[in-house]
């Protein structure tokens, strides 16, 4: 099992950075070559650009930890197992990681690989978006 | 009307496998002329050995450190400097057809804009350039992507889908069900990667990149100035040419090649006199990059397997020198023949049985390092032919474009036109290359600088997986012109050691800053 990890700092508070991240039914807002993810009890399915549909578990929505955890039970991977954690720095802004661990290991890196752009455009949304405050709300 | 450029590029081919460089395995009569009319190149080096980095040198003119694409997987933004985008400013019409890979393949999200224009099937987006301006991507107004096979989501892929979707198949899958590169074997000697392809000819990927080349061509005004990029896939592994086409060299009969010690003992007391990782690479104990088949034991490479995937490559080379024919005759049809400058190379080598070893990795030897090169100027613009001894590199391309467009290399380029001579190269400053790597495979890095300067070529390990920072290679390539006695540690090669290291040192090109992400394995 291989594992992968980003990790990005955003200029806004932990609270507003876990209101976009621990809803799971709003992954495709900030995950590039998501265009869908919808949520059915502890199951979420997301479409990806490809029109690849990946069912998904959810393990952990923690909004004291702000940790979310859910493995992928597609096919494509024998064992996957996604974690974000969302950690306040004590000055206004908050670190973001977003772990991969898969098996094959190839498919960490293709699976993790897409996380840093997510980061990046999770970043992005939130301290420079056109409604950047409306994202959170 | 000025002159026209076309760009032919293979993939991972060998000095040594043209006949005007010596070859005597594939016959290559269309390249071969191509150099006795204009100028071959004896030392042409790339600043990186694996395809996107490589590539990506190509396209903007810079070394991988300033481009950021430190290794495959790690995509080249796309308002990346791009001398096409310069061509295309100035008026030119231009295109890529076939293998790209400036962005990884394995992109399940669609993410990436090589893989959605081929889903989508249009020729080009709009795109943000370098210099904050927008125009096609990369400054290719039409593209049509191939690679080594029928999986994946480029042009070809689709096209053998949509036309013969029975021939889908016959290609050897050239990842596994881990999704790592396969190491099963085929062919007549269960060698990695080789694989009787009962593809048509017709169908198969170089010919179909030719086809389409020589259908965009067509499609051009008669006074269109044009930079045409085609980027043939061969012949890079897997080695699957047509099977009808396997009759033309009998395996059994190709000789070893001369950097092959047929000596197991010999072979591996070359390996175990250079840095760790050959070695360990070698016994399977290490993996240290994604380019070569992770269950594959090079120790147990047999004289055979090396002979049949000789064979196949040359095979693989002979098809793409038939197919540059054939765009060639195009062209003469066109009545283009004398305004059209013709730059035929790769972007890296092949290990191809050398040191006991195929594919490649983080091996900067002449298996991998020294490329064919070769620059037929339009017969318009009366160069003599010649033979230019100096080393030159893969960043000298992106000037010579702007060079025989009548522009002016742009300042963010890192290479200098190619010399025409080596009394133009001596003029001009051509002393030393630079090659880099840089590979970063779950916990397992490796980290290489290379200068090649006056018959010399010396590596430089930084810290990582298997090294700390002391280990080393230095090779005397007219002594030892297989580079089998690494001098690194011979009191005798001191002073020149410490003369290229600190030419290295003085010539490191600037780094792109923050490190671009590795966003997927290739």
């Amino acid at each position: 099992m291989a594992t992968v990890r980003r990790e990005t700092r955003i200029q806004r508070s932990a609270d507003d950075v876990w209101a976009l991240v621990g809803d799971p039914a709003r992954l495709h807002e900030w995950f590039p070559g998501m265009v869908a993810s919808t949520v059915d009890g502890s199951t979420r399915t997301i479409t990806t650009a490809t029109g690849i549909e990946m069912p998904e578990e959810i393990l952990t929505i923690d909004p004291i930890l702000r940790r979310f955890r859910y493995r992928i039970t597609s096919v494509i991977v024998r064992q996957h197992l996604g974690v974000i954690d969302v950690f306040d720095l004590g000055d206004g802004s908050s670190l973001v990681s977003y772990s991969t661990d898969a098996e094959p290991d190839a498919m960490a890196l293709i699976i993790g690989g897409a996380t840093g752009g997510a980061l990046a455009e999770l970043r992005r949304l939130l301290e420079t978006g056109p409604d950047a405050s409306a994202q959170v709300a | 009307m000025g002159r026209k450029i076309l760009f032919v590029t293979t993939d991972q081919q060998r000095y040594d496998t043209l006949g005007c460089n010596g070859g005597t395995l594939a016959r290559t009569p269309v390249v071969d002329g191509l150099a006795a009319q204009g100028i071959r190149y004896e030392r042409a080096v790339p600043q990186s050995v694996v395809c996107m980095p490589s590539r990506s040198t190509m396209l903007t003119g810079q070394h991988p450190a300033t481009h950021g694409v430190w290794m495959n997987g790690v995509p080249l933004p796309v308002d990346a400097p791009s001398v096409a985008a310069v061509l295309q400013r100035a008026g030119y019409r231009t295109a890529l057809i076939g293998k790209a890979h400036f962005e990884p393949y394995l992109d399940p999200f669609g993410r990436f804009t090589e893989n959605i224009l081929a889903i989508e099937g249009i020729p080009t987006t709009e795109q943000p350039w370098v210099d904050g301006s927008t125009g096609p991507h990369r400054g290719f107004e039409h593209l049509e992507f191939a690679t080594h096979g029928a999986a994946g989501m480029h042009h070809y892929a689709r096209w053998l889908r949509e036309h013969h979707p029975e021939a889908v198949g016959m290609y050897y899958a050239t990842l596994d069900a881990s999704v790592n590169v396969n190491a099963a074997g085929g062919g007549d000697t269960d060698a990695p990667q080789a694989h009787h392809n009962q593809i048509p000819r017709d169908w198969y990927h170089t010919d179909w990149v030719a086809d389409r080349t020589i259908t965009w061509l067509d499609s051009l005004g008669a006074d269109d100035d044009w930079f045409a990029w085609m980027s043939f896939p061969d012949p890079h592994h897997p080695w699957d040419p047509p099977a009808s086409e396997m009759s033309r060299i009998d395996w059994r009969e190709v000789p070893l090649p001369a950097g092959y010690p047929t000596d197991r003992a010999e072979r591996e007391r070359n390996l175990d006199d250079k840095p760790r990782h050959w070695r360990l690479w070698y016994d399977g104990e290490l993996v240290s990059n994604y380019e070569a088949p992770r269950d594959w034991v090079p120790a147990t490479l047999t004289d055979d397997q090396v002979r049949e995937i000789n064979a196949r490559n040359a095979v693989e080379c002979e098809l793409i020198d038939e197919a540059l024919g054939r765009v060639l005759a195009a062209i003469e049809r066109r009545g283009w023949t004398d305004d059209v400058d013709i730059i035929f190379t790769t972007d890296h080598g092949e290990l191809q049985g050398d040191h006991g070893l195929l594919f490649k990795g983080p091996y900067h030897v002449d298996a991998l390092m020294r490329l064919p090169l070769v620059w037929r100027p339009a017969p318009s613009a009366a160069v003599a032919p010649a033979v230019v001894h100096r080393p030159v590199g893969l960043v000298d391309l992106a000037p010579t474009f702007c060079a025989v467009a009548g522009l002016d290399a742009t300042d963010w380029m890192q290479g200098a036109a190619l010399p025409v001579d080596d009394a133009d190269a001596d003029g001009r400053g051509f002393e030393r290359v630079l090659t880099q790597w840089d590979s970063e495979l779950f916990g397992v890095g490796v980290h290489a600088r290379t200068i090649t300067r006056d018959g010399w070529v010396c590596t430089a390990y930084g810290p990582g997986a298997v090294h700390d920072g002391s280990e080393g290679e230095l090779y005397d390539l007219a002594d030892d012109p297989l580079q089998q006695r690494n001098r690194w540690d011979d009191p005798g090669a001191a002073s020149m050691r410490a003369d290229l290291l600190a030419d290295l040192r003085a010539h490191r090109p600037p780094a792109r800053s923050p490190r671009l992400q590795l966003e997927a394995p290739v």
